[in-house]
């Protein structure tokens, strides 16, 4: 048997940490993509396609992100699609974020009078001009905060990938926890580690909301 | 292709999953919701040490994923000498997670409460549990309660994640049904759809409950 000692557990940690990093940057530049097109979609005036936005943000939102991840990697391969656990954990992952900003960013939109749109179209601007000159700007100002927000949520998402056997911090702190037997040691570590990630991004956010509440 | 009629034979094992998830969740619901009040009173109205403790408390659960959460409470916990079993130890970081939330979320209503309301309560001769539920509290919630049923619905989807620990919940009904049939796709597509189905499910139940908590706004 080896013998981990402390400085052996920590680096094997932290050496982990890079893949639960580098999942969430893949699954968030995932997620803001079709986030996107699913904004985009239900801004059109095609009721079918706002329909399908509308479907979409149900089914992804409605299940949980661990059903997800099963039916892409365990149901996927059942079904003939061979696919490793990072692809499944970065597909699942991506439905999910996206679910839940195209939502989000929503409501942002939302919050901008509609006589804007109205005016743009009386100036002659058509709608992808409106859009990106009258809707976007102000938008992604309203946007930022919990857009950076929710990325907190997808870092924490992707401890559920250490369960269809993607090696990151969390499937790190359990594989040391079977050969070591200290669990309290090794989680309360685990724990800190995603806190490190994820505090200064809510500290962040909540700044950002301040600084857009006070200018306006 | 897909084999949808071989589950048939496993919807007991699915029923009975249902049942401990469903079990759960109102367990949960119920005392994540009361704990989130608790600390949401001491944050908004407490002294500075005792609101320094609920916010650490509410940034370390709400900056640590869940299934760690679970797995310390399971596995480190007992180190400690506190031996709990699945079930407890599922209920025990459900309620915590969603007290720590709602924390949050309960704090915003009091927050929205303005001084003047207050005063003017006292001045019109209201007693202080009067004020407390009626000024304070039920105006409080009813600006809070869409995001605070959400968030519950949240944390019942993601109690699929004690099926880790062998709590033999829904996510664990499927994990079974597929190791015994290998219909992997088939088990987990039924199984999402009911967590689908419990999650409109939930939401309708929650805003009737919303229309009767809050019939005062109509009434009159």
């Amino acid at each position: 048997m080896i013998e981990f000692s402390n400085y052996d557990i920590l680096r094997n940690l932290l050496f982990a940490t890079q893949w639960t990093i580098l999942l969430s940057l893949a699954a968030f530049i995932g997620g803001t993509t079709v986030a996107l097109v699913l904004t985009a979609m239900r801004l059109s005036r095609n009721s079918a396609m706002q329909r399908i936005v509308k479907i979409y943000v149900e089914l992804f939102q409605g299940t949980p992100l661990l059903m997800q991840m099963f039916l892409c990697f365990f149901g996927l391969s059942m079904l003939g699609y061979e696919i490793s656990a990072w692809s499944a954990a970065i597909l699942s992952l991506t439905f999910f974020t996206s679910a839940f900003l195209v939502e989000i960013w929503r409501g942002c939109i939302d919050t901008l009078p509609k006589g804007q749109w109205e005016a743009s179209r009386c100036l002659g601007l058509s709608f992808l001009q409106t859009l990106r000159f009258i809707i976007l700007p102000q938008a992604i100002r309203v946007a930022t905060a919990p857009t950076v927000g929710f990325s907190v949520q997808v870092i924490k998402g992707t401890a559920l990938a250490s369960v269809i056997g993607f090696v990151e911090l969390t499937k790190v702190g359990t594989m040391l926890n079977n050969a070591t037997f200290e669990p309290f040691k090794i989680f309360t570590l685990v724990a800190l580690i995603y806190f490190v990630l994820c505090y200064p991004l809510s500290l962040y956010s909540k700044h950002l909301e301040k600084k857009f509440n006070v200018s306006r | 292709m897909l084999y949808f009629s071989d589950l048939l034979q496993y919807s007991d094992v699915f029923l009975s999953g249902l049942k401990t998830t469903v079990e759960l969740t109102v367990l949960t619901t119920i005392l994540g919701v009361i704990l989130g009040t608790v600390c949401a009173t001491v944050r908004q109205y407490g002294n500075r040490a005792s609101q320094r403790v609920v916010s650490v408390y509410v940034e370390l659960i709400r900056n640590t994923p869940f299934i760690v959460q679970l797995f310390f409470i399971f596995f480190g916990l007992p180190a400690l000498g506190m031996m709990l079993t699945p079930w407890q130890a599922s209920m025990i970081a459900l309620t915590i997670n969603l007290g720590a939330y709602s924390a949050e979320i309960i704090r915003a209503g009091l927050a929205s409460i303005s001084k003047g309301q207050v005063e003017a309560a006292k001045v019109l001769g209201l007693n202080f549990r009067q004020t407390l539920t009626r000024v304070i509290f039920i105006p409080a919630f009813e600006k809070i309660y869409p995001a605070l049923t959400s968030q519950c619905i949240i944390v019942m989807l993601g109690s699929a994640v004690i099926s880790q620990i062998s709590v033999q919940d829904l996510t664990y009904a499927a994990n079974l049904v597929q190791s015994r049939n290998f219909r992997a796709f088939e088990s987990y597509f039924v199984t999402a759809l009911l967590y689908l189905g419990l999650s409109i499910l939930l939401r309708v139940a929650f805003n009737a409950l919303g229309k009767r908590l809050f019939a005062y706004r109509t009434s009159h």
